[in-house]
């Protein structure tokens, strides 16, 4: 175990390295591009024994991907933005065909006006695409939850793509200290990638055939089904990550863990400004705590209503827009989540950081002031922003 | 692939694993008009074996063009190709 200075992108790429990846493919673009340049720079420089394909487009660099995961092989690859939307039908193709690529995404907002800096429209984008999806809240989680991903999505019960979100230059660009394993201790917690079928002519297998009518279904249920599934070894991923370097991980996070009367609930780098607006009002001797989202697919449904069921208020803040839907992303995934709740929070939507606005501890605290007052004067409506020029 | 299968049987990702499982699908569902042959014009020219995209379409001992029905979706391919107007397109119910 080493502790580095890292830039959150690094921290991505270092954890491929001593994951040992196989194959790379790769298409720069920012917020991400210094997680693959620097893979570039590790396979050029002889210190990763991976192969590493420079190709024209998001849509190819996954496509290459598939064919690698097919073969066996560990394969690695990071976007961000327009470049995930580019990838967009391929991404459905690596979760049906159950090929588990790892992909650090960092997130960031779409065009137009063009935007290169952060929020979660890219992400929730993808939302329903197959993926297993975890928000990363700072660069020791995107190295260890790459980690983690290559754990969980290649074991034989899951075989799924695993999409690791850390948000576009709130952590990409971001130098941090990261404690880093070593590959010996990787090679321990990591069993090699053993795919059930690969493509091999001595026995020959068709991928990613022809369903008609009569089978789609039947595929799509076991997909769906395989999926949820998937959740007892992302926990036990967890576990054996906590025994394996000390440090525990959960679907959803609860500050302090025995919650509190309002809740203010984010996902990603943002939760950590989020946290200092909740201490601060905890030391005015506000009964208010921090619940953070990360798993986000498959959505965490009983850890997530367990959390949340005692309090009176929940404000949700999320980082993109459901144009013409009901409120954000987020937030109605949760609503959806505590519908069938006999006990369930009053709960307040709010909109806001998008496309690489900050938002302050004080805008958080404001948040949680103005929820509270929603809830108090019973007139909860779709949602509010916050930080937006009126 | 056995379409019979219920969602449990299902290889991870629907992977076929018996090579060449594709003859099994009988293509010939699809077809709502199946070509009739009229061997009185046919001059076994076998343009319509040429250009049939099932390759449901046979050379016989004889020299002579047969259709597999199994295959046969009805595009009617064989039929517009068919300089000597030899093959007729003629609906399933008739
Ligand atoms: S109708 Fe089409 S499929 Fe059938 S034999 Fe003619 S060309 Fe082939
Ligand atoms: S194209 Fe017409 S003439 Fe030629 S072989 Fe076929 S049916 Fe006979």
């Amino acid at each position: 175990m080493r502790r580095v200075a890292l830039e959150g992108s690094f921290a991505a790429a270092e954890a491929a390295r001593i994951a040992d990846v196989d194959v790379i493919a790769a298409y720069p673009i920012t917020p991400q591009t210094h997680i693959v340049e620097r893979l570039a720079e590790m396979v050029a420089d002889g210190e990763l024994d991976a192969e590493y394909i420079d190709v024209e487009s998001e849509h190819s660099a996954l496509s290459c991907l598939l064919g690698a995961s097919a073969v066996g092989a560990r394969t690695f690859t990071a976007t961000a933005g327009q470049g995930l939307e580019l990838m967009h039908e391929v991404l459905y193709i690596a979760s049906s065909m159950r090929l588990p690529i790892i992909m650090a995404v960092a997130n960031r907002a779409l065009s137009a006006p063009l935007s290169v800096w952060g929020d979660h429209s890219d992400a929730m984008a993808v939302r329903d695409s197959g993926w297993i999806q975890v928000f990363a809240e700072n660069s020791q989680e995107v190295s260890d939850l790459i980690l983690w991903a290559f754990r969980v999505g290649e074991d034989r019960k899951v075989l799924f793509p695993v999409m690791v979100h850390l948000d576009g230059f709130h952590i990409s660009h971001v130098t941090e200290p990261v404690l880093l394993p070593d590959k010996e201790e990787v090679d321990r917690f990591l069993p090699p990638y053993c795919y059930p079928l690969p493509l091999d002519p001595d026995r020959p297998v068709t991928m990613g055939a022809y369903g008609p009518p009569e089978i789609y279904s039947e595929a799509k249920k076991a997909q769906e089904v395989a999926l949820r599934e998937s959740k007892e070894v992302i926990l036990r991923g967890w576990e054996e990550f906590r025994d394996a370097f000390g440090r525990s991980y959960s679907p959803v996070e609860l500050h302090p863990p025995q919650g509190a009367k309002t809740l203010l609930l984010t996902m990603g780098s943002f939760s950590e400004t989020a946290q200092l607006a909740v201490d601060q009002k905890r030391r005015k001797g506000e009964d208010v705590g921090l619940l953070s989202i990360r798993l986000w697919r498959p959505f965490p449904f009983e850890e997530l209503s367990g959390a949340a069921r005692d309090a009176h208020t929940l404000i949700i803040f999320d980082r993109s827009i459901s144009f013409g839907g009901p409120g954000g992303p987020v937030a109605c995934e949760v609503k959806s989540a505590l519908y069938s709740e006999q006990r369930r929070p009053k709960v307040v939507s709010f909109i806001g950081g998008l496309g690489g606005r900050d938002v302050s501890q004080k805008e958080f605290e404001q948040m949680i002031d103005r929820g509270v007052e929603i809830v108090e004067k019973g007139s909860l409506g779709m949602y509010e922003t916050i930080g937006i020029r009126d | 692939m056995n379409h019979k299968l219920s969602w449990r049987e299902l290889e991870a990702g629907c992977i076929l694993t018996q090579p060449g499982s594709a003859s099994q699908y009988c293509t010939g569902d699809w077809r709502s008009r199946r070509p009739v042959l009229d061997e009185e014009k046919c001059n076994k020219c076998g343009l319509c074996w040429l250009y049939c995209p099932e390759g449901a379409i046979t050379l016989k001992e004889d020299g002579s063009y047969e259709t597999n029905l199994f295959y046969c979706k009805g595009c009617g391919i064989c039929a517009h190709e068919c300089k000597q107007g030899a093959i007729t397109m003629v609906e399933e119910e008739e």
